[in-house]
């Protein structure tokens, strides 16, 4: 575990540099240990690290150290986790998933087996972020990994599902994005009067469900 | 109750308060006042909690009618309402505070005394623009109800604004990824560009080298300064994503924050590093200055 100052506000805490489910669950563990710590304003968790920011006036960048190092210590038990399963229902290829067959061509299976392998995969949303609540899914398996669009689009509809590398996620809203969509769910990933706004939370389980053509 | 109706809103006039922290693990920044320092001397000046709602406007103002007498204050930029600034200031039944293109930064809060009384989301009455959580920018006809939430009386006297440094100086600390850039941060002027909005502050000169390392994506606070592929920095403002990939050889300073928020499209800035300690130094002077408003 690192610590250093990312802001005169904040204080940034890394485990390790890569993705891995090891570095997710201690970034679930913080998180949920330092919901309500006095003085702290906000904890962004990502693939490996945590952000933590915090009131200046109230607190300094000392103390907050001593809370993470506290937070952290002793076994990685007595945080309850309330986990739940969310099945997205979802429709795959043509207009729904324009790259499906980019990784079929890329990873050499069928588009049938590619959304057979992906629906047989279970997903846990690693974090979710980025602009506008976009879920960060692990899970995704390793045979079925395709690299990023050498340009982004200008816009990727809602509810599209995609692969970046070894990475799967959903785009909550329109928005431009490299990533290759395979598929799209018409769940509401996103409410502005939602609270939260997101559909998907980080340590939710997520399972994809094939939709029948109509 | 008195209410405030909206005559014409100016070029994006939101309400503000101090944002909407706790919820950046859902992928939602806190948003908030741009600049938030004008906001809590506004809202101090008429007698209300530093965190109270209030309008914030942007480059060009709008004009405003009240159904009864207010007291208001008009504080940041000179929007050529014809009004004292940073005072606190009555209005009759009927007033009508007419704003127009600023005189000088980007931007003019109207703090009203008892507050604007619209709903919160999550928290906060602060409209979250890009996402449209909280609402939206006010449109012509818009009526907002005035609340009774004042703490004390109004200020009698007209008070000095904070003092901008010179020469558009921002001051800055390093960032996570701060070894990875030489000093070319520090080296050069830059220009806000015209695309700077809420989210971040674009900005143009001399391209800053890609560096070499690879980072993984993660947490990005306000303030945080950001080098993409073609070298042109950006800010992270008050409406930022949560998190970002992109790697950051510095964070603008918490006393800094409010000229962002007064920062114009091109506007020219440099940067000049300090250590933590001064930054904390500098933020607890600031706090000072406006606590002489209770």
């Amino acid at each position: 575990m690192i610590l250093r100052p990312a802001s005169d506000r904040s204080l940034l805490v890394s485990f390790g540099d890569g993705i891995s489910l090891e570095a997710h669950r201690e970034v679930v563990r913080l998180t949920r240990r330092l919901e309500g710590v006095r003085g702290i304003l906000n904890l962004h968790p990502a693939f490996a690290s945590v952000l933590i920011d915090f009131d200046p006036r109230l607190r300094n960048r000392h103390e907050i150290e001593a809370e993470v190092r506290q937070s952290m210590d002793g076994a990685a038990d007595g945080v309850a986790m309330e986990r739940r399963t969310i099945e997205i229902p979802a429709r795959f290829g043509g207009d729904f998933g324009p790259d499906l067959e980019d990784v079929a061509r890329h990873t050499g299976f069928a588009p049938s087996e590619v959304i057979e392998r992906f629906c047989a995969a279970e997903f846990e949303v690693y974090f979710v972020g980025f602009a506008t609540c976009f879920p960060y899914l692990g899970g995704l398996p390793p045979e079925l990994a395709t690299p990023r669009l050498a340009a982004p689009r200008k816009q990727v509809p809602a509810g599209s599902i995609a692969i970046a590398g070894t990475q799967a996620g959903l785009y909550p809203v329109a928005s431009p994005g490299g990533w290759r969509l395979i598929g799209r769910t018409p769940l509401r990933l996103f409410d502005p009067h939602g609270e939260p706004p997101p559909l998907l939370r980080m340590g939710d389980r997520v399972v994809f469900v094939p939709e029948e053509r109509s | 109750m008195n209410r405030l109706r909206v005559l014409t809103p100016g070029l994006q006039t939101t309400v503000q308060d101090l944002g909407r922290f706790g919820w950046a693990h859902f992928g939602v920044s806190a948003s908030g006042a741009a600049d938030a320092l004008a906001l809590r001397a506004g809202n101090l000046l008429v007698g209300n909690a530093e965190n109270a709602a209030a309008l914030e406007m942007t480059l060009a103002g709008g004009a405003f009618e009240f159904e009864h007498a207010a007291v208001i204050a008009l504080t940041g930029s000179d929007f050529g309402a014809g009004l004292p600034l940073w005072s606190a200031v009555e209005v009759g039944a009927g007033a009508i505070v007419r704003c127009g293109p600023t005189r000088s930064g980007a931007r003019c809060y109207l703090a009203v005394r008892g507050g604007l009384a619209v709903p919160k989301t999550m928290g906060s009455a602060s409209v979250h623009v890009t996402t449209g959580v909280g609402g939206r920018p006010l449109r012509s006809g818009d009526v907002l109800p005035i609340g009774d939430a004042a703490l004390r009386k109004p200020r009698s006297e007209q008070i000095a604004p904070p003092q901008d440094a010179p020469g558009g100086v921002l001051r800055v600390t390093p960032a996570p990824q701060a070894e990875w850039f030489a000093d070319e941060l520090y080296s050069e002027a830059y220009r806000v560009a015209e695309e700077s909005n809420r989210m971040g502050l674009r900005l143009r000169g001399a391209a800053i080298p890609s560096p070499a390392g690879h980072m993984l994506t993660e947490g990005v606070p306000l303030g945080a300064i950001q080098v993409p592929p073609d070298g042109q920095p950006i800010i992270l403002f008050v409406e930022h994503q949560t998190t970002g990939g992109y790697p950051k050889p510095a964070n603008v300073i918490s006393a800094d924050f409010w000229r962002l928020g007064q920062l114009r499209p091109r506007d020219q800035i440099r940067f000049e590093l300090v250590t933590f300690d001064r930054a904390i130094d500098l933020l607890r002077d600031q706090e000072k200055w406006l606590y002489q408003l209770v």
